[in-house]
């Protein structure tokens, strides 16, 4: 499990990287050529950020004809969401912590 | 399809909201329910919350007042081991007492900054996270 977590966040800890993961999550599929247009860097290096993304999942691949189309895989994310689970069971013991001390406020 | 959202913890609370604030604003009071502190009500105010679970485990929060709304609002940043994120408190009265929010944002792909660097700091979080959890207390 905390292999899964490195990978993720050194994956996404690269700005352009994660930029590219975006936007892909919010406009859908896209070939290279059209996040290359938009990234701010060349095409070799869109390509390559593709492909640690790829390698840690969160996007795949798809090629149709000379193009390669790529598209996020959210659920890679998975990791993120236990975290956050985890994360609300530490504020709901908190919240428990509050209600007693609030209790003996009143004494 | 997998979600990013902020977490929300929600209560409804049988005490006023002023009682309330004094326990989420007053650092003798913060230290019986959440971690010792050196917080102040000040926006701007940088602050830390500390614990230690076990003899081995030092937990450190920075965390910095964003907002400050006597009995409404009170807003700060979270952050721990690389991490960045913003906890929001939201007071509402109620006929039986107090409507009490927390928030948490800022963990999404969206959020850009609490990502960078956050390598060890999330394992570690988590390993001293699930200690805190598991702790009999």
């Amino acid at each position: 499990m905390p292999d899964v977590y490195d990978v993720l966040f050194r994956t996404l800890a690269d700005p352009t990287r994660r930029a590219l993961f975006e936007r892909l999550c919010r406009e859908g599929e896209q070939t290279v050529a059209a996040l290359t247009a938009q990234a701010g860097v060349s095409q070799p290096a869109v390509s390559k950020h593709l492909g640690v993304l790829k390698q840690a999942g969160l996007v795949r691949d798809r090629h149709e004809g000379r193009q390669t189309h790529y598209s996020a895989q959210l659920g890679a994310l998975g990791p993120l969401i236990d975290w956050t689970s985890q994360m609300a069971g530490f504020w709901e013991k908190r919240f428990d912590h509050l209600e007693e001390l609030l209790k003996r406020m009143d004494q | 399809m997998t979600e990013l959202r902020p977490l929300v913890i929600e209560r409804e609370i049988p005490h006023p909201p002023e009682k309330i604030w004094r326990a989420l604003t007053q650092p003798h009071l913060i230290e019986e329910w959440l971690m010792t502190n050196d917080f102040k009500p000040d926006v701007g105010h940088s602050f830390n919350l500390r614990t230690n679970p076990k003899p081995d485990v030092n937990i450190v929060i920075d965390c910095k007042v964003l907002a400050v709304e006597p009995h409404k609002t009170l807003s700060y940043t979270w952050a721990a081991m690389g991490l960045v994120t913003i906890v929001t408190w939201t007071l509402t009265p109620t006929s039986k007492g107090t409507h009490l929010r927390m928030e948490q944002a800022g963990f999404g792909p969206g959020q850009g900054q609490a990502y960078a660097g956050a390598k060890y700091g999330w394992q570690k979080f988590l390993d001293n996270l699930e200690r805190i959890l598991v702790r009999p207390d």
